[in-house]
């Protein structure tokens, strides 16, 4: 056996005993996310960034300023957005200490600049995973938090956005597991007790949150698409005049 | 009129004072504009010109990447390694275009890859490595071996998970090799894990080591192209039939004819560049690797480590290489061995090799016992006794682990050995038979089998179509020797075909 597969056989024991909690491994099943970049969107995603993601996890790679792209001025992100920075150009860093946090989790709060790219898989893509999992929190007292969820099983994270979306408890079901053993499986999510939010408005709020991280993972990305066209145009009149110099050139070779 | 004759006269003048003292004129008439190149290259031609753009967008990117780049595996305020913050956070947003010169050098590395590896299928399909150009050849082995070094070394620079631990299990391969691997791969990461150490100097080696060698050898892939004339897709030599003035009758020259025609490739293959680089520069996840977008981290292994898909080839051999494949391995080295030793009665040199070589692999693969599925010998007649030197069990044989890393590294070798492999009368596929045909379509499709699975996690089907496809692949060189003799050759013109 090759040192890779003595590797990747660890590893997959280590997640299979990772996954022995309540919730076996099962097919994961990733809703699509309604990912919008228009500017309304994008500033709501960000107010809910900046209230309930940045307590604890930093965007390091995201400055202030940038917010001035989604169409908010400096004076309204200064106003409404900097809690623990001075000038604008500053990082999206917490002020919280990586030493308390892992303390407190069990891990430090990864930094989620570029967290919606790195979270695509054969799954689906990176939003696609943040929003199911933002939504898939339930109540699960055999965690240190309180919280468990479906995509992420035994998640260091609390439910950050529980006050909006309510408690949500989950329901099993008895599956056989093909040798005859019955094993737990989960069967749903049950809303047991409702937040500030209805499900359809909670839903919409995160699909927001989930745009606003897609974005940060490259501020501009429609400039790149933009841009890329006008470099497409360009380089096939290139590739026209060239063929058509080519031709001329050629005439003489026989 | 007068100013323009003088602009010139003094223009003539400056190049004959450079012409006195360096051969200016004559490098450009002997490489360029008087090198005569056969008029009937066809698509597959345009490889090795795209090639050196390839080359040249990667060199002039790298060294504008490395202005801001930080080698320097620390965490930074944030808690962001040091090294993943100075792409992600500096390249990425604060450098003005520093994602278009980082996308197309990551770009640029898959590109230069697709881009060799249809240059290698040109020279496969019209014999261009055939005499007199087996330097040509081996010198492009030299460049694929060092590309291949440059990918790596370059993976880990942005300091991702798949960085971290594709450069783990890589080094780790070295352990494999008997008695000093444990020494020789802590010496390759300069410390017991991949660390700051590790990043540092494989930031030495992709910006300055192999850069180096990379320009000599394509330096002297070229003179020794220009030496003796490119091949043309009819595989005949155009230096046979010369005018009056010792040109070649089917030669035109690379200025302005191909100049002219690169262009219009180079616009093409540009297009295509393009497109990928604002609309898709992950590649799909092949290009740039999801899983590299979280900073690398020492303590998490990634539930599937997978090389970027231009290894994935030979990645798929290494890990076909199992202790249960070793025996139809040596069978096969067994039957070439058998194939030689008849084909070779005055040569008392290689009948020695052929009964040698399987004896040794015998050895090594399965020690004193039959095909390893027993134990050794040695312990039925002298339980008790061990034959242990340095940490090798002599009884045993050596580890399937390190076969397969010579797996992984013979089977990039073998295309070295092709000039010397081929015995086909003719050169190119047009003029060749059904048998060289249908082994370079089985050849490439077990590549692109291998390739496949390379990317995929380990699965019992995988495993099994690896193996066979290990197997059609090392045929396709090994028993090459016979199969080009045997093909039935189409008659070969006397200068080449051209509409």
């Amino acid at each position: 056996m090759s040192l890779l597969n003595k590797t990747l056989s660890v590893a997959l024991l280590m997640l299979a005993l990772v996954g022995q909690g309540v919730v076996q491994a099962q097919e994961i099943k990733l809703d699509k996310a309604p990912v919008k970049f228009d500017n309304a969107t994008l500033q709501q995603g960000a107010k809910l960034f900046v209230n309930y993601c940045l307590n604890c996890h930093s965007a390091s790679a995201l400055r202030y300023n940038t917010l001035t792209q989604i169409g908010l001025t400096e004076q309204q992100i200064m106003d409404n957005l900097m809690f623990t920075a001075d000038k604008s150009g500053e990082q999206m860093i917490v002020a919280l200490r990586r030493d308390d946090a892992r303390k407190w989790f069990g891990v430090a709060p990864p930094d989620l600049s570029v967290v919606a790219r790195a979270r695509a898989s054969e799954l689906g893509s990176g939003p696609d995973w943040l929003y199911t999992y933002l939504r898939s929190f339930y109540r699960d007292d055999s965690r240190p938090t309180g919280w468990n969820n479906v995509v992420f099983p035994n998640v260091g994270m609390p439910h950050a956005l529980w006050s909006l979306q309510g408690v949500q408890e989950a329901r099993f079901a008895e599956v056989d597991d093909g040798t005859g053993k019955k094993v737990q499986h989960l069967a749903g999510l049950e809303l047991t007790q409702p937040g500030q939010l209805s499900k359809q408005e909670y839903d919409e709020q995160v699909a927001s949150l989930v745009s606003f991280l897609t974005w940060m993972g490259e501020p501009g990305q429609e400039t790149r698409h933009a841009l890329g066209w006008v470099v497409l145009a360009v380089l096939s009149v290139l590739a026209i005049f060239s063929y058509l110099l080519k031709r001329a050139f050629w005439k003489d070779v026989h | 009129m007068n100013c323009c004759k003088t602009v010139t006269d003094k223009a003539q003048q400056a190049l004959a004072w450079v012409d006195e003292r360096f051969p200016l004129s004559f490098l450009w008439k002997s490489h360029v504009s008087e090198y005569y190149a056969p008029k009937n290259f066809n698509f597959w031609y345009l490889f090795g010109s795209l090639a050196l753009l390839v080359l040249v967008i990667q060199i002039v990117t790298g060294i504008f990447l490395v202005m801001n780049y930080k080698p320097d595996a620390s965490l930074n305020l944030a808690g962001v390694p040091v090294a993943f913050a100075s792409v992600e956070s500096t390249i990425m947003r604060d450098v003005w275009g520093g994602k278009y010169i980082r996308y197309m050098h990551s770009t640029g590395a898959s590109a230069f890859f697709i881009v060799v590896y249809l240059h290698m299928f040109r020279g496969m399909l019209y014999g261009s490595y055939r005499k007199p150009r087996e330097l040509i050849w081996l010198f492009g082995m030299g460049i694929f071996l060092c590309l291949m070094g440059e990918a790596f070394f370059g993976y880990l620079l942005p300091w991702g998970q798949m960085s971290f631990w594709g450069a783990q299990v890589i080094v780790n391969l070295f352990s494999a090799v008997p008695v000093i691997g444990g020494q020789l791969s802590e010496f390759i990461r300069g410390d017991f894990v991949v660390s700051d150490a590790t990043l540092n100097r494989f930031f030495a080696f992709h910006v300055i080591a192999i850069p180096l060698v990379l320009l000599g050898l394509v330096t002297s892939h070229l003179i020794a192209l220009h030496e003796v004339g490119s091949n043309n897709p009819d595989g005949v030599e155009i230096k046979k039939h010369k005018d009056a003035n010792g040109i070649p009758l089917d030669g035109i020259p690379f200025y302005p004819y191909h100049v002219i025609k690169d262009v219009f490739g180079v616009s093409i293959f540009l297009i295509v560049f393009a497109a990928v680089i604002f609309f898709a520069p992950e590649g799909g996840g092949y290009f740039l690797e999801f899983n590299n977008f979280f900073p690398a981290d020492a303590l998490k292994t990634p539930p599937h480590i997978a090389p970027v898909w231009y290894f994935t080839p030979y990645y798929s051999m290494l890990r076909a290489t199992t202790s249960d494949f070793l025996p139809f391995l040596w069978a096969f080295i067994a039957l070439i061995s058998v194939l030689t030793w008849r084909g070779a009665a005055s040569c008392r040199f290689v009948r020695g090799l052929c009964v040698l070589v399987p004896l040794a692999a015998y050895w090594g693969f399965f020690g004193l016992s039959a095909f390893g599925l027993t134990v050794p010998l040695t312990a039925l007649l002298l339980p008790g006794v061990k034959f242990t030197v340095l940490g090798v069990d002599l009884a045993r044989g050596l580890d399937a682990k390190f076969w397969g890393v010579v797996m992984m590294g013979g089977s990039v070798m073998l295309f070295a050995l092709l000039p010397w492999l081929d015995r086909s009368p003719v050169k190119s596929i047009r003029y060749k038979g059904v048998l060289v045909k249908t082994a370079l379509v089985i050849f490439v499709v077990a590549f692109l089998i291998l390739g496949y699975f390379g990317t995929q996690p380990p699965s019992p089907v995988g495993n099994i179509l690896s193996q066979i496809c290990t197997i059609l692949y090392l045929s396709f060189f090994g028993l090459m020797p016979w199969y080009s003799r045997l093909d039935k050759t189409k008659p070969v013109p006397e200068r080449l075909t051209w509409k």
